[in-house]
């Protein structure tokens, strides 16, 4: 239910507030009892705009996504290797889709949510303002970037929020196919010539670090991550999270022959898990801040495709207008 | 109660640019012999773009043999404030269930 009092008006209503108090009973009971809150379910203003917050960054990660991969749609060394990297796009561009029209049930438009993108004012993630110069970092995407987005979406499937689960439901079972793929083009490479080996030790490199920091910040800087914990939005921390990515990785690594570029990477014993190296997160919120090598570059090409993209939309509205004015006459005609 | 619905039932309350496509439901039947079911929603500026557009992103994968789309506009749905009156008379009718029936327990066939 929506509030009809202006902001800063005293809410003197008991029967209203009553009434709110019902709603929010019913919203925590839902929540402990680790159900599923829908769409049209009363829900705290905060909870709507957290997940309106992170569904929409995620899309928009989808969307930008799309560009350090497009960047080599032309120039995939195979023509087999070309239909699955455009396979691989349009899922993306698909799972951006899913991800706004699940955002959109909590009453944010997709076209406010375009806006934001490309007013610069929403954010994605900032792993796809890295640049990718070599053949490799389509490996290296879809083993690393794929990879880690996996070990974050697949808890994602039990969010609390009905739609944003069931899409990435849809998701995750896509995925699959990203990391897979990016891992054998990393094997392939890894077992060609010394210079393709080189090649693909070198995007590991650089996408090493980078996906690792896609977990967000360590959990105590981490300003979102309990209340979204408490409404069983996340199921694990930053933390957590990113540890398990980087058990997975190790054997992966050896797997493809290649080495991880970390020199605080060991095995704990004590812990159970492998101990890994400090990350740059002045580097991370560096290129949050916008000044990444490809913010500029990933913007101004979504608004291009936007603005390119215009007089399509335009001639189909002007279409289905002109059909909808003909259906009516000739419905006019057969009635009279 | 009637209102736009997104994903089964979204607010109505989206203020949607007059120039947007109007948004649809997509239903899928994933095989013969199976029901339509709810797959999600997207944006098209007609019926025919909405079931070309549903085809590219609900069965990329073939997860269909026969797509729905509905205006999501027009789509009736009930109200979650009705939700007690609705389906609370089905609550206490446990003899609809044939567990409730027990005299025939050991009897073959039954």
């Amino acid at each position: 239910m929506e509030s009809t009092t202006p902001a800063g008006a005293p809410a003197a209503d008991p029967a209203r507030d009553a009434a709110r108090d019902t709603e929010s009973a019913e919203f925590d009971a839902v929540i402990a009892a680790d159900g599923r809150i829908e769409p049209r379910d009363a829900m705290p203003d905060a909870y709507r705009k957290t997940l309106v917050r992170q569904m929409s960054q995620h899309a928009n990660s989808e969307i930008i996504g799309m560009q350090p991969e497009g960047n080599w749609i032309t120039r995939a060394p195979s023509l087999m290797r070309k239909a699955i990297l455009m396979a691989k796009v349009q899922d993306e561009a698909g799972h951006g889709l899913y991800l706004y029209s699940a955002a959109e049930t909590l009453g944010t438009s997709r076209a406010e949510m375009t806006d934001a993108l490309l007013a610069g004012t929403a954010r994605y993630s900032s792993i796809f303002n890295y640049p990718t110069p070599t053949w490799a970092d389509m490996g290296a995407i879809g083993w690393l970037v794929d990879g880690a987005a996996i070990v974050n979406q697949v808890p994602l499937c039990r969010c609390s929020y009905g739609p944003y689960a069931r899409a990435m439901v849809r998701i995750c079972k896509e995925e699959s196919f990203h990391q897979r793929q990016g891992f054998e083009i990393l094997l392939t490479l890894s077992r060609g010539t010394t210079a393709q080996h080189e090649m693909a030790q070198d995007a590991v490199n650089r996408w090493y670090a980078p996906s690792l920091m896609m977990f967000g910040p360590p959990d105590a800087d981490s300003s979102h991550s309990a209340q979204s914990m408490a409404w069983k939005i996340k199921r694990f921390s930053n933390d957590e999270l990113r540890q398990r990515f980087v058990d997975m990785l190790v054997p992966q690594a050896e797997a493809l022959g290649l080495t991880l570029p970390d020199d605080g990477l060991r095995w704990n014993e004590q812990r159970g898990h492998y101990d890994y190296g400090d990350l740059d997160w002045a580097e991370f919120k560096a290129v949050l801040r916008g000044e990444g090598q490809c913010n500029a570059q990933r913007l101004a090409h979504r608004r291009r495709a936007h603005e390119d993209g215009a007089w399509v939309r335009d001639a189909a509205s002007a279409y289905a207008a002109k059909q909808a004015t003909k259906d009516a006459a000739r419905q006019e005609v057969s009635a009279a | 109660m009637s209102g736009s619905i997104g994903d089964g039932g979204a607010p109505a309350r989206s203020v949607v640019p007059e120039k947007a496509w109007p948004l649809w439901e997509v239903f899928i039947r994933p095989s013969r012999g199976l029901s339509h079911t709810h797959a999600g929603s997207l944006h098209a500026a007609d019926a025919t773009m909405a079931i070309a557009n549903a085809r590219d992103l609900y069965t990329r994968r073939a997860e269909g043999v026969s797509i729905w789309v509905v205006r999501s506009a027009d789509l009736v749905a009930s109200s979650p404030d009705e939700k007690d009156a609705l389906f609370d008379p089905a609550g206490d009718k446990i003899y609809r269930y044939p567990t409730f029936f027990t005299a025939s327990e050991g009897v073959p066939g039954l």
